[in-house]
């Protein structure tokens, strides 16, 4: 028991303290990310504003970077952006949540085995090919029975609804799992049947769960960026309330869509334009994740209540 | 919504069996279960029918063309598997790193829950908005120049980054803890423990996390736009400063174009083989779960 042994461990514990810190740089690499994110967008940003105020570019009502006259209001982006997420929610939350009640309540151990996965397949699609099916298959079809531009929002909204219904089934369905056996077992105690307990002890003890299912599919839904930049076109309009069925059936721009516009023509250099392409952006980065936190922080609510 | 279907009658379920209801609520659960499944194999067949004919192996070895008789894939092919794979070797240790050290030695502290929380938002930011941070940071800042090899690569890195960490911190959670204490118990030290105990048995369920998280890098297409990638590159990427183009983006390209010879034909063959190399991926994803598991039912 002599000093070469207490040099081994010291070498010993030196080279863990080293993993230790190694892998702490690693994650913190995360926090590093989530602040490059917000430098990035918000240099360019900031040049932007010294040049666009911000008071024009948050209640403009007309959005055109590049054509004369060049304005930049963002509120035509934001109305088709609005557009999509109602147009998809309307897909995906009903189906979604249906889908989590089969899961959870109905579907035998072997049924949800192979069902299961074969919704997740839905959220692993490439969103180009999503794009590509909603302007090539989806439109045409629908075309047949209703007035449809080439480039409209619905087709748009169908396929982004059902990219995002496993978002909304699976984490529904984990906090209807996680609702405790005994308060079923209760409610047929007292004569229930399953649509009973489904509907009015399952769903509403995984409200909160449920909940940030749903604003987390929204979420995606309005950072969602390939399909509506493939089937819903490049025309920034303002949503006309009077006339919900038009900003459906016509072409809208959303704010994803915008930015891919910019991205790909040729104002890679400095200019206005180009900057606007990060203010858009970081308006949609606050959005999203805001909501991403909302969804986060009530979907911890649940795990703790039934944990 | 779901809970309008019950609103009107709710009192009416207790008490009383309403058998007709019940089935009628299984039925529609199941038939919205199948909505999503079903509407893609629908449009999923269509693209293959649309493909048969274009997709050959003169598509996948040529460069694209104008003429939609000679357009080829193989400059978007060799591009998506070169930005894979750097995307792989960058993410696979910072991910396993990060996740090592959020279940094996980070404390529940507050900083811990920070960077928890901190990487769920990363995994929910629009890839779009990477795009823009590769354009900032890559492109912008270290000068590596629009839409190479090597600015694709770290950008979508990133994008994909929170989750490997998260697929790699379910697998090293789910190595139970005895195994650990014999470990400690025979003598070995934290870092032992990790290398020796945790990371073999936690390879197969990170090894499947990574490579399905791969499956998603290769169908992004917003962030390549974003750091101005070109939609169609001519030859294969020599260097990791070469630009670069991808099968999304030339999928992307094609889909623009009014002819319907690539309408309905090119843009299938592309959607097809972009779909084929995806399932592969997730196929080998699966494959690697399933030997685990096997062996640990054993």
């Amino acid at each position: 028991m002599s000093t070469p042994e207490f040099s081994h461990d010291d070498i010993r514990s030196a080279r863990g303290a080293a993993f230790r810190y190694l892998f702490m740089l690693c994650a913190l690499l995360s926090i590093l990310t989530t602040v490059a994110i917000v430098l990035t967008l918000l240099v360019d940003a900031i040049d932007f504003f010294a040049q666009v105020s911000l008071v024009e570019f948050l209640t403009g009502t007309r959005w055109s970077p590049t054509n004369e006259p060049v304005t930049f209001g963002v509120l035509p982006l934001i109305s088709g952006t609005l557009v999509i997420t109602i147009g998809s929610a309307l897909v995906a939350l009903p189906i979604g949540l249906l889908t989590a009640i089969y899961l959870s309540e109905y579907a035998s151990e072997r049924r949800r085995a192979y069902l299961k996965p074969a919704l997740e397949v839905l959220a692993g699609v490439p969103t180009v090919v999503y794009g590509y099916f909603a302007l090539v298959y989806v439109t045409p079809a629908l075309d047949t029975f209703l007035p449809l531009s080439t480039f409209n929002a619905l087709s748009a909204s169908i396929m982004v609804g059902i990219m995002i219904i496993p978002m909304v089934s699976s984490i529904s369905e984990d906090a209807m799992s996680a609702v405790p056996d005994s308060l079923r077992q209760a409610s047929y105690g007292l004569g229930a049947t399953k649509f009973t307990v489904s509907t009015s002890v399952v769903v509403p003890a995984a409200l909160s769960g449920i909940f940030s299912s749903f604003i987390l599919a929204l979420s995606r839904a309005i950072g969602e960026t390939m399909i509506v930049a493939i089937a819903a076109g490049q025309t920034p309009r303002m949503a006309d309330l009077t006339d919900p069925a038009g900003m459906f059936l016509d072409s809208i721009q959303t704010m994803t869509a915008a930015m891919v516009q910019i991205g790909t023509g040729d104002i890679v250099g400095q200019g206005v334009a180009y900057k606007s392409l990060f203010a858009v952006g970081l308006t949609l980065f606050v959005i999203t994740f805001i909501m991403n936190l909302i969804s986060e922080l009530v979907a911890s609510r649940y795990r703790e209540v039934y944990r | 919504m779901a809970a309008d279907t019950h609103d009107a009658p709710v009192d009416s379920g207790f008490g009383q069996v309403s058998r007709g209801k019940d089935v009628a609520f299984r039925l529609l659960a199941l038939a919205a279960t199948l909505v999503g499944i079903v509407s893609l194999a629908t449009l999923l067949t269509n693209v293959a029918v649309d493909a048969v004919g274009w997709l050959d192996w003169g598509f996948l070895t040529s460069p694209p063309h104008p003429n939609p008789y000679e357009a080829g894939f193989l400059p978007a092919l060799i591009g998506s598997i070169a930005i894979m794979l750097l995307i792989a070797l960058i993410t696979f240790p910072l991910g396993v790193g990060a996740a090592v050290y959020l279940e094996e030695y980070a404390n529940d502290g507050y900083l811990t829950r920070f960077i928890q929380l901190n990487i769920a938002n990363l995994a929910g930011v629009p890839s779009v908005v990477y795009g823009l941070l590769g354009l900032g940071l890559f492109v912008g800042f270290f000068n590596i120049g629009y839409g190479t090899v090597l600015a694709a690569a770290f950008t979508i890195a990133l994008l994909i980054l929170p989750i490997v960490i998260i697929s790699a911190q379910e697998a090293i959670r789910a190595v139970p803890d005895s195994q650990r204490q014999a470990s400690y118990g025979m003598g070995a030290t934290k870092w032992q423990t990790i290398r020796n105990v945790v990371l073999p048995r936690a390879m197969p369920g990170i090894m499947t996390g990574t490579i399905l998280a791969l499956g998603r890098a290769i169908g992004e297409t917003a962030p390549l736009i974003m750091i101005a990638a070109p939609t169609t590159v001519f030859g294969i990427p020599n260097s990791l400063f070469s630009k670069v183009s991808a099968m999304p983006l030339q999928i992307y390209n094609w889909a623009s174009y009014p002819e319907t010879e690539f309408q309905y034909g090119v843009v299938a063959a592309g959607v097809v083989t972009l779909l084929v190399v995806l399932l592969t991926i997730n196929s080998i994803a699966i494959l690697i779960r399933n030997r685990y598991q096997r062996r640990n039912a054993q």
